[in-house]
């Protein structure tokens, strides 16, 4: 478990600088950061406005992972490193089917029922593969130590990028697809590309949150997050209450998959790492177990990189990485348990 | 132990009572002066352990147990620590599977069936380490409680019911479960497990941390419990206590039985008394 709470949700900081220099110190790099954005928007505004809507695409789509991340780790405390190579596996699904199977090309107005049943195959693809991962390995894996998960974790994060890497699959290079946008562009950005991310995320999100915070399933979901032989006490089914969270997380993945390959126009047997890593990062830094931190975390991921690579006084894309596990890293020591950890919210 | 083997207490049940196998299994029955086939005349029997083997891997934690319980009883299972008790309860709950005998509930057989399924049969536990729900408030662990529950109406009136045994948790009822103390807590899991309207309330130590007056307090709520129609299975360290409200006991030793009788024959048995009443 210790080696687990790499989001330490209750944990404190180690280093005590001292309350005050502590405090003194936090607000200084918030003002800094602060300041960062405004010089941006002031300096080059047509280059802000561009960069916030980039950060916007791409923060819901973080926010879709990352709640797979969040929902699986806030009911048993596994860190699923395969939801990002799910995410991969979803996102090719969903090109091979809208344009081998659906013919899709220009993307117009008549490509709206290709992408409802894109993203209805696609998510009772994630949400069956997920479900699968977790009946037939870490449901017997519960009551090992947790290195056990999260090592089958691990192998099957390479399972499905080497099902990825065939050929006949994908191949191991990117792969183009002949998929064309139209329409109004601000500042580079496609206005249609960003509108289809927020009209198919946004409703996700909130049907996320209500069937945690209202429904039966997810009063059920949170009992089994905070004391499993408890919760089968009271009478709920633990094993199913688990499969319908994976079940869940894999839906998202999903249709996070369908927007992904509908915004790049392609896929990459490697793509599940890269952004998974990004959208795991963001769960942490929103309080990993709480479904609005890794909203918020994936939002301000997705902006804070594409100011850096898009705005006046960015740093160029060579340092996106870097500056988010920097923001990631001095969050922790300032406040371990992510943005909305466990002590003011309630975890999944 | 060796004590005169009586009269098997149980009687003819009707439903293959467990009787006392006298001798093979070293089970001493006090000599009940009252007839036999008093204990529980004219009621049905709504729990029976029939030669119940209970292990964790390879560690037998209980031993070819044998236990009834009546309708309308306050049961007691005494013993030291280790001797099994939790086990059993939890046996009965459905969290673990015997490795051999059997667990009858109103004449049917329910080893196997999963424990989130015996609850809806009407068999709650507050469990040992009371397992609530630190997170959400008090109000919340209560709604849980109720979780298999569709009469709204029934609920309600529960609700209103446990909130009168335990006043304190209506003062209490938004607070996170996890800042109350730990005797408002263990009341919470008593109220939490009323909540699903059991017939048959198992109960693990739950006067365990608490203070005197509590004691008092949740040993007089057990017995108001049993009046209003549970039929209670009460497991406790303060084997004093448990005896006075109890109709009938049964102590544990290292997995097996080891005695049983009525309650007011063992708190009179100085044996006993030496043994488990810290006499
Ligand atoms: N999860 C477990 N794994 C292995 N052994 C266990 C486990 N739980 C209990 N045991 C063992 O089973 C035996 C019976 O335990 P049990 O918890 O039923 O005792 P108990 O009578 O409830 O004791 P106490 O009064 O201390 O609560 C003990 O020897 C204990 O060590
Ligand atoms: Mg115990």
């Amino acid at each position: 478990m210790t080696a687990l709470a790499i989001g330490g949700t209750n944990r404190k900081a180690k280093i005590r600088l001292g309350p005050i220099v502590e405090r003194v110190l936090g607000i200084l790099i918030l003002l800094f950061a602060v300041y960062w954005i405004v010089i941006n928007a002031i300096d080059g505004p047509d280059q802000f406005v561009g960069s916030v809507l980039v950060g916007l695409q791409n923060g819901a789509l973080y926010a879709l992972v990352a709640l797979g991340y969040t929902m699986v780790y806030g009911i048993i405390e596994l860190i699923n490193f395969a939801h990002g190579d799910l995410f991969m596996l979803a996102s090719i699904v969903a090109a091979n089917l809208m344009v081998n199977v659906l013919g899709v090309g220009d993307l117009t107005t008549a490509t709206i029922l290709p992408l409802i049943v894109a993203l209805v195959v696609c998510m009772a693809f994630g949400a069956f593969v997920n479900v699968s991962a977790e009946f037939l390995a870490y449901r017997r894996l519960r009551t090992a130590p947790k290195l056990a998960p999260l090592m089958t974790a691990v192998g099957l994060s390479f399972v499905f990028r080497g099902i990825a890497q065939q050929d006949y699959i994908n191949g191991s290079t990117q792969k183009n697809w002949p998929v064309n946008w139209g329409g109004p562009i601000i500042e580079g950005v496609y206005v249609y590309k960003l509108l289809l991310v927020l009209v198919v995320t946004i409703p996700l999100l909130l049907a996320m949150t209500y069937i945690v915070a209202r429904t039966r399933r997810g009063k059920a979901m949170r009992a089994v997050a905070q004391d499993q032989d408890g919760a089968r006490l009271m009478g709920i089914n633990v094993n199913g209450t688990i499969s319908f969270t994976f079940a869940l997380g894999g839906a998202l993945a999903g249709a996070a998959g369908v927007l992904y390959f509908l915004v790049q126009t392609q896929t990459y047997y490697d793509t599940g790492t890269q952004l998974g890593l990004i959208a795991f990062t963001a769960a942490v830094l929103g309080g990993i177990g709480n479904l609005t931190g890794a909203v918020v975390g994936g939002v301000a991921i997705g902006l804070v990189q594409a100011l850096n690579e898009g705005g006046a006084h960015g740093l160029g894309s060579n340092w996106s990485q870097s500056l988010v596990f920097i923001i990631l890293i001095v969050l922790m020591v300032f406040k371990p348990e992510g943005i909305f950890g466990r002590r003011t919210t309630e975890k999944v | 132990m060796s004590h005169p083997i009586g009269t098997s207490a149980d009687g003819p049940s009707g439903t293959a009572g467990p009787g006392v196998p006298a001798g093979d299994s070293g089970t001493a029955t006090l000599t009940a002066p009252q007839p036999a086939g008093e204990r529980g005349a004219g009621r049905e029997v709504i729990l029976e352990l029939k030669d119940l083997n209970v292990s964790y891997g390879n560690i037998a934690a209980v031993k070819d147990l044998n236990l009834t319980v009546y309708e309308g009883e306050i049961v007691t299972l005494i013993g030291s620590n280790g001797a099994g008790k939790s086990t059993t309860l939890r046996t009965i709950s459905g969290l673990l599977k015997p490795r051999s005998g059997d667990v009858v509930f109103k004449g049917r057989r329910i080893n196997g069936i999963p424990g989130h399924d015996v609850v809806k049969l009407g068999i709650c536990q507050s469990p040992e380490g009371r397992k609530i729900f630190q997170r959400m408030t008090v109000s919340e662990n209560l709604d849980l409680g109720a979780f298999v529950r569709k009469d709204a109406d029934g609920i309600a009136r529960d609700r209103e019911r446990v909130l009168e045994l335990f006043p304190r948790l209506r003062e209490r009822i938004d607070q996170k479960a996890g800042t109350m103390s730990g005797g408002e807590q263990q009341m919470l899991a008593v109220a939490r497990a009323l909540l699903g309207n059991p017939s048959l309330l198992l109960l693990d130590e739950p006067s365990m941390g608490l203070a005197p007056v509590l004691v008092d307090l949740i040993f007089e709520t057990i017995e108001t419990i049993r009046s209003q129609g549970t039929t209670v299975l009460l497991v406790e360290q303060n084997a004093l206590a448990a005896l006075e409200i109890a109709d009938y006991a049964y102590v544990l030793e290292s997995g097996h039985l080891n005695m049983q009788g009525p309650a007011a024959q063992m708190l009179a048995d100085d044996s006993v008394a030496a043994a488990y009443l810290g006499g």
